[in-house]
């Protein structure tokens, strides 16, 4: 539904120009939920800007059911947005705020009314429909965004890190309410947002960008199991990176030769070499910590870090001259008696690791 | 116990603080008190009268005087916060543009420039405009007020349209509202109190000048102020204390008006 | 509308104001100082740098030889030093005022600085007013000590430098403590606090932690009060009454009795100079401080 084609947006002129999106396309389907991921600076506000009409693309198009958006100013969009800073009116109760949009297209008063009840009555602060926007929590002034964006049935609602200004256990409250709103609502959602556990816990799909690009889209499992390029990989989740030589690969699978003469198997992910130096990923928890002769793998346990549901342990592989960390899960009747020094064995499970682009 | 130590005092300080506040108000209210003296002297007391204000009261000069300084400065009041609301659009939340440093100095200027400076520029130019035109009204002293009045309107507004979420007005737009109706119904709302502030700033300095006023103005032209400096060259009576209680209390009025009025709208 | 259009409108109607009431008769004054002066005051349209000359030498009426315009260097070196005087002992006052109103508790610190505001937006000229009824010959202080028996005669205070000193201290004063107190506000007190973990004394933790810290806001108020006071002009004039001329009453003077206008501009323009150096230097005093501290 909407359609970002090769879009490119640079600040600034000449050769100091900062260029905040390279030629990024993405589709964006109809009662989806998808999430913008990536670190600060690295275009999703940007982005999602552009869809809301407050800034231009300087090439490229973006397309909303087929139709250009470009010359339309953001009052024209059928699109809303939850600003970051919620941006209430303070001159305006919490009610009049919900009907602002509709009041703005000259809808009638009576409908004015019955939907801003109908919104306040999904956010839940029918009571507080006559207070002032300062005069309600944090949490409640979320919810009143929502509201405000959501009362005139936009196709698209945008939400640029809604979350971020809240509490911890707010946050995942909100979470989970705003999963809820979307499927209620049907409305197509695309969220904003640097938390890459957010973005795994809610979205269908999503986009993760670096630098002004795309680096790949896809549903969460999808992303955390086979991140296609080292930026991914390292974003979301910790990862153990290690060197490794490509001996063969058949289709999807890729044989692979590591430092201490270790051969794996491991998926082939996007990458397009059958042969030479590559990087395989591997996720901390998709290794196991064994006796020295029981694994592929064998070091000296450097460090032991609790974590209440889990434990990191830091080993220093012999030959790699790498860390490699590995987490395990605490349970109630187990006690390793490992310590500081101990010679200890690493056990990949089977195709656990992902081999990367470059 | 032992006394605990509080970090903040320094010795003297406080002290001097009170005489401070007691240089400053002690000529005030001497003024304001012998403006009730029964006598002619501003020095000694000689028993509770009204008969200072009366007398200002009935005096033409200074009837006409008051009328022509609130004349004054009502329009120049006007004039200066309507001009400097669109200035402070222009000038804010925009990136940085070719002749933003010579906008903001062209406003700032009458705040740099010494008044005497300003005030003989003004003498020389409206004294050519005067010869060349025939016109000697009271124009020349409210284009002169409007003109040092804007920096005073100017700052308080621009200091709110900065303290304003820019987020607030692309909500507007985000929700269908035209660039009109965002000014229109979220911009100038939230910008009323520095409005006003700009306004009674306006009013309350262009009352109180005197050296532009003395040099600009024709024969005839005396403002409350002008009237009162060339009332010193003559023997002083308590009438001057009794106009000047007159101008202090409404300054006072206005300014504490502002502190409230910007205090519960924080 | 484009957008700079639209910014062009909205400048247009403060712009044309400023350029036709503030800015633009400087040029005028330019002009001015390099003609010659008419006999009943105006000027004659003959080009002249007399009146550049007049502002620092004179020419003697018979003998055509140049010296030194002493009248003029007496006023110059007066309202210099009468401005550094009175920034100064602006400083003295306003520096433990607004260390003692920082210090106050939140709320009541507005109350405190409103109190210093009143006086400074009322009438300068009642404030300078009220002070010279303080200290003439017939006024209170003089009334007080006679009653007191401490002097038989009244003291000559007004027509005094003294008393130009007191009246701009004292009509100046809030210039001096409102960006101190800016400053001063927003001191973290757990720098105070660890100068004391540190072992220093109470008059160490105010020259080398607190005195650092507001030092722009010091530098802001001594400019903010030297600048109004060397072009000061009601003060002197009232409480000066004539003898005491400062800059301001000395280029008053030219457009008025001694009718010299050109003279009068070239002053103008000294004076002005003279405040455009001082802004300069605090432009960059306050520049160096943001640099230092962002």
């Amino acid at each position: 539904m909407i359609e970002i084609d090769n879009v490119s947006k640079l600040f600034g002129a000449g050769d100091s120009a900062f260029r905040a999106l390279d030629r990024v396309s993405v589709n964006i389907r109809e009662n989806e939920f998808f999430t913008l991921l990536g670190p600060s600076g690295c275009g999703k506000t940007t982005l999602l800007r552009m869809i809301a009409g407050f800034e231009g693309p300087t090439s490229g198009q973006i397309l909303l059911d087929g139709q250009d958006l470009s010359d339309k100013p953001p009052y024209r969009r059928p699109v809303n947005t939850v600003f970051q800073s919620y941006a209430l009116f303070p001159h305006m109760s919490v009610a009049e705020n919900v009907g602002f949009g509709l009041n703005m297209l000259g809808r009638s008063k009576s409908e004015v009314a019955a939907t801003v009840t109908e919104m306040l009555k999904l956010v839940r602060m029918t009571d507080l429909a006559d207070r002032k926007t300062s005069e309600i929590s944090g949490g409640q002034q979320q919810r009143v965004a929502l509201a405000r964006a959501l009362a005139p049935r936009p196709k698209v609602l945008l939400l640029d890190e809604p979350l971020s200004a809240l509490d911890f256990k707010l946050r995942k409250e909100m979470q989970l309410e705003l999963k809820r709103l979307q499927s209620d609502t049907g409305i197509t959602f695309v969220f904003v947002t640097h938390d890459q556990e957010e973005a795994l816990t809610m979205s269908d799909r999503i986009a993760v960008m670096s630098a002004g690009r795309i680096r790949q889209i896809g549903g969460p499992r999808e992303i955390y199991d086979q991140p296609a390029d080292r930026f991914v990989a390292d974003f979301i989740g910790d990862t153990n990176f290690l060197p490794a030589e490509m001996i063969a690969r058949t289709g999807d699978s890729a044989q692979l030769r590591l430092a201490q003469g270790v051969e794996v198997t491991a998926r082939a992910g996007q990458i397009d070499k059958t042969s030479g130096t590559v990087t395989l990923a591997i996720r901390p928890e998709h290794a196991r910590l064994v006796a020295p002769d029981a694994g592929q793998l064998t070091g000296v346990l450097d460090e032991i870090v609790y974590f209440g549901t889990d434990t990191h342990y830091h080993i220093l592989l012999d030959g790699f001259g790498t860390r490699f960390v590995l987490r395990l899960q605490n349970t109630p009747d187990e006690m390793r008696m490992m310590q500081q020094g101990d010679r200890v064995g690493v056990a990949l499970a089977a195709s656990a690791g992902q081999v990367l682009k470059d | 116990m032992a006394k605990s130590f509080d970090v903040r005092r320094q010795p003297g300080f406080s002290t001097i603080a009170m005489l401070c506040f007691v240089m400053l108000y002690l000529p005030i209210i001497l003024l304001v008190a012998y403006s009730f003296n029964a006598g002619e002297s501003i020095s000694h007391w000689e028993g509770l009268s009204l008969r200072w204000y009366a007398s200002a009261w009935q005096n033409d000069q200074i009837q006409a005087a008051t009328i022509r300084s609130i004349t004054i400065a009502t329009t120049a009041a006007l004039l200066a916060t309507s001009a400097a609301v669109l200035a402070a659009l222009a000038t804010t939340r925009t990136r940085p543009w070719r002749g933003q440093t010579v906008a903001f100095a062209m406003i700032n200027q009458p705040l740099m420039v010494p008044e005497i400076v300003t005030a003989v520029s003004l003498l020389i130019f409206f004294a050519m405009l005067k010869v060349a035109t025939g016109y000697t009204g009271l124009w020349y002293l409210i284009v002169a007020h409007t003109a040092f009045c804007i920096p005073f309107a100017y700052m308080p507004i621009r200091a709110r349209l900065q303290g304003m979420d820019l987020s607030l007005e692309q909500a507007g737009a985000d929700l269908y509202g035209t660039p009109v109706k965002v000014f229109r119904y979220i911009t100038l709302p939230q910008l009323w109190p520095g409005i006003l502030a700009g306004g009674m700033l306006s009013f309350v300095i262009s009352l109180d000048d005197v050296v532009i006023t003395e040099f600009v103005k024709s024969a005839g032209q005396d403002t409350l102020p002008t009237y009162m400096l060339g009332q010193l060259r003559r023997n002083i009576t308590p009438e001057i204390n009794a106009i000047s209680t007159a101008l202090l209390a409404l300054s006072i009025l206005l300014v504490t008006a502002m502190f409230f009025f910007s205090r519960t709208r924080k | 509308m484009s957008p700079i259009r639209t910014r062009a409108a909205l400048l247009a109607p403060a712009m044309v104001i400023l350029l036709f009431a503030a800015a633009g008769p400087l040029v005028i004054v330019l002009i001015y100082s390099f003609l010659t002066p008419g006999d009943y005051g105006g000027v004659i349209w003959d080009f002249s740098t007399d009146a550049w000359f007049g502002v620092l030498a004179e020419r003697d009426f018979f003998t055509e030889e140049l010296s030194w315009a002493d009248a003029h260097l007496m006023v110059f070196w007066r309202s210099i030093k009468l401005s550094l005087m009175t920034a100064f002992l602006s400083l003295i006052i306003g520096f433990p005022t607004a260390y003692f109103i920082a210090t106050r508790p939140r709320g009541s610190r507005d109350v405190w600085m409103l109190l210093i505001m009143i006086p400074f937006w009322t009438n300068l000229l009642i404030r300078t007013f009220a002070i010279m009824e303080l200290i003439r010959n017939e006024g209170t202080i003089n009334t007080v000590l006679i009653a007191m028996g401490l002097v038989t005669q009244p003291v000559q205070m007004l027509y005094t430098e003294f008393s130009l000193l007191v009246g701009m201290t004292y009509v100046y004063l809030p210039l001096m403590i409102l960006p101190i107190y800016a400053s001063m506000e927003r001191i973290d007190f757990s720098l105070v606090e660890a100068g004391y973990d540190l072992y220093a004394t109470r008059w160490q933790v105010l020259r080398r932690v607190i005195f650092p810290l507001v030092k722009p806001g010091v530098v802001a108020g001594s400019i903010l009060v030297f600048v109004p006071c060397l072009g000061a002009y009601v003060t002197p004039r009232v409480l000066g009454g004539g003898k005491q001329l400062m800059l301001g009453n000395l280029i008053e003077l030219q457009f008025g009795q001694l009718r010299n206008w050109p003279l009068g501009a070239a002053l103008s323009l000294t004076l002005l100079v003279i405040v455009m150096v001082a802004l300069i230097f605090y432009v960059r005093a306050a520049g160096n401080e943001e640099s230092a501290h962002g």
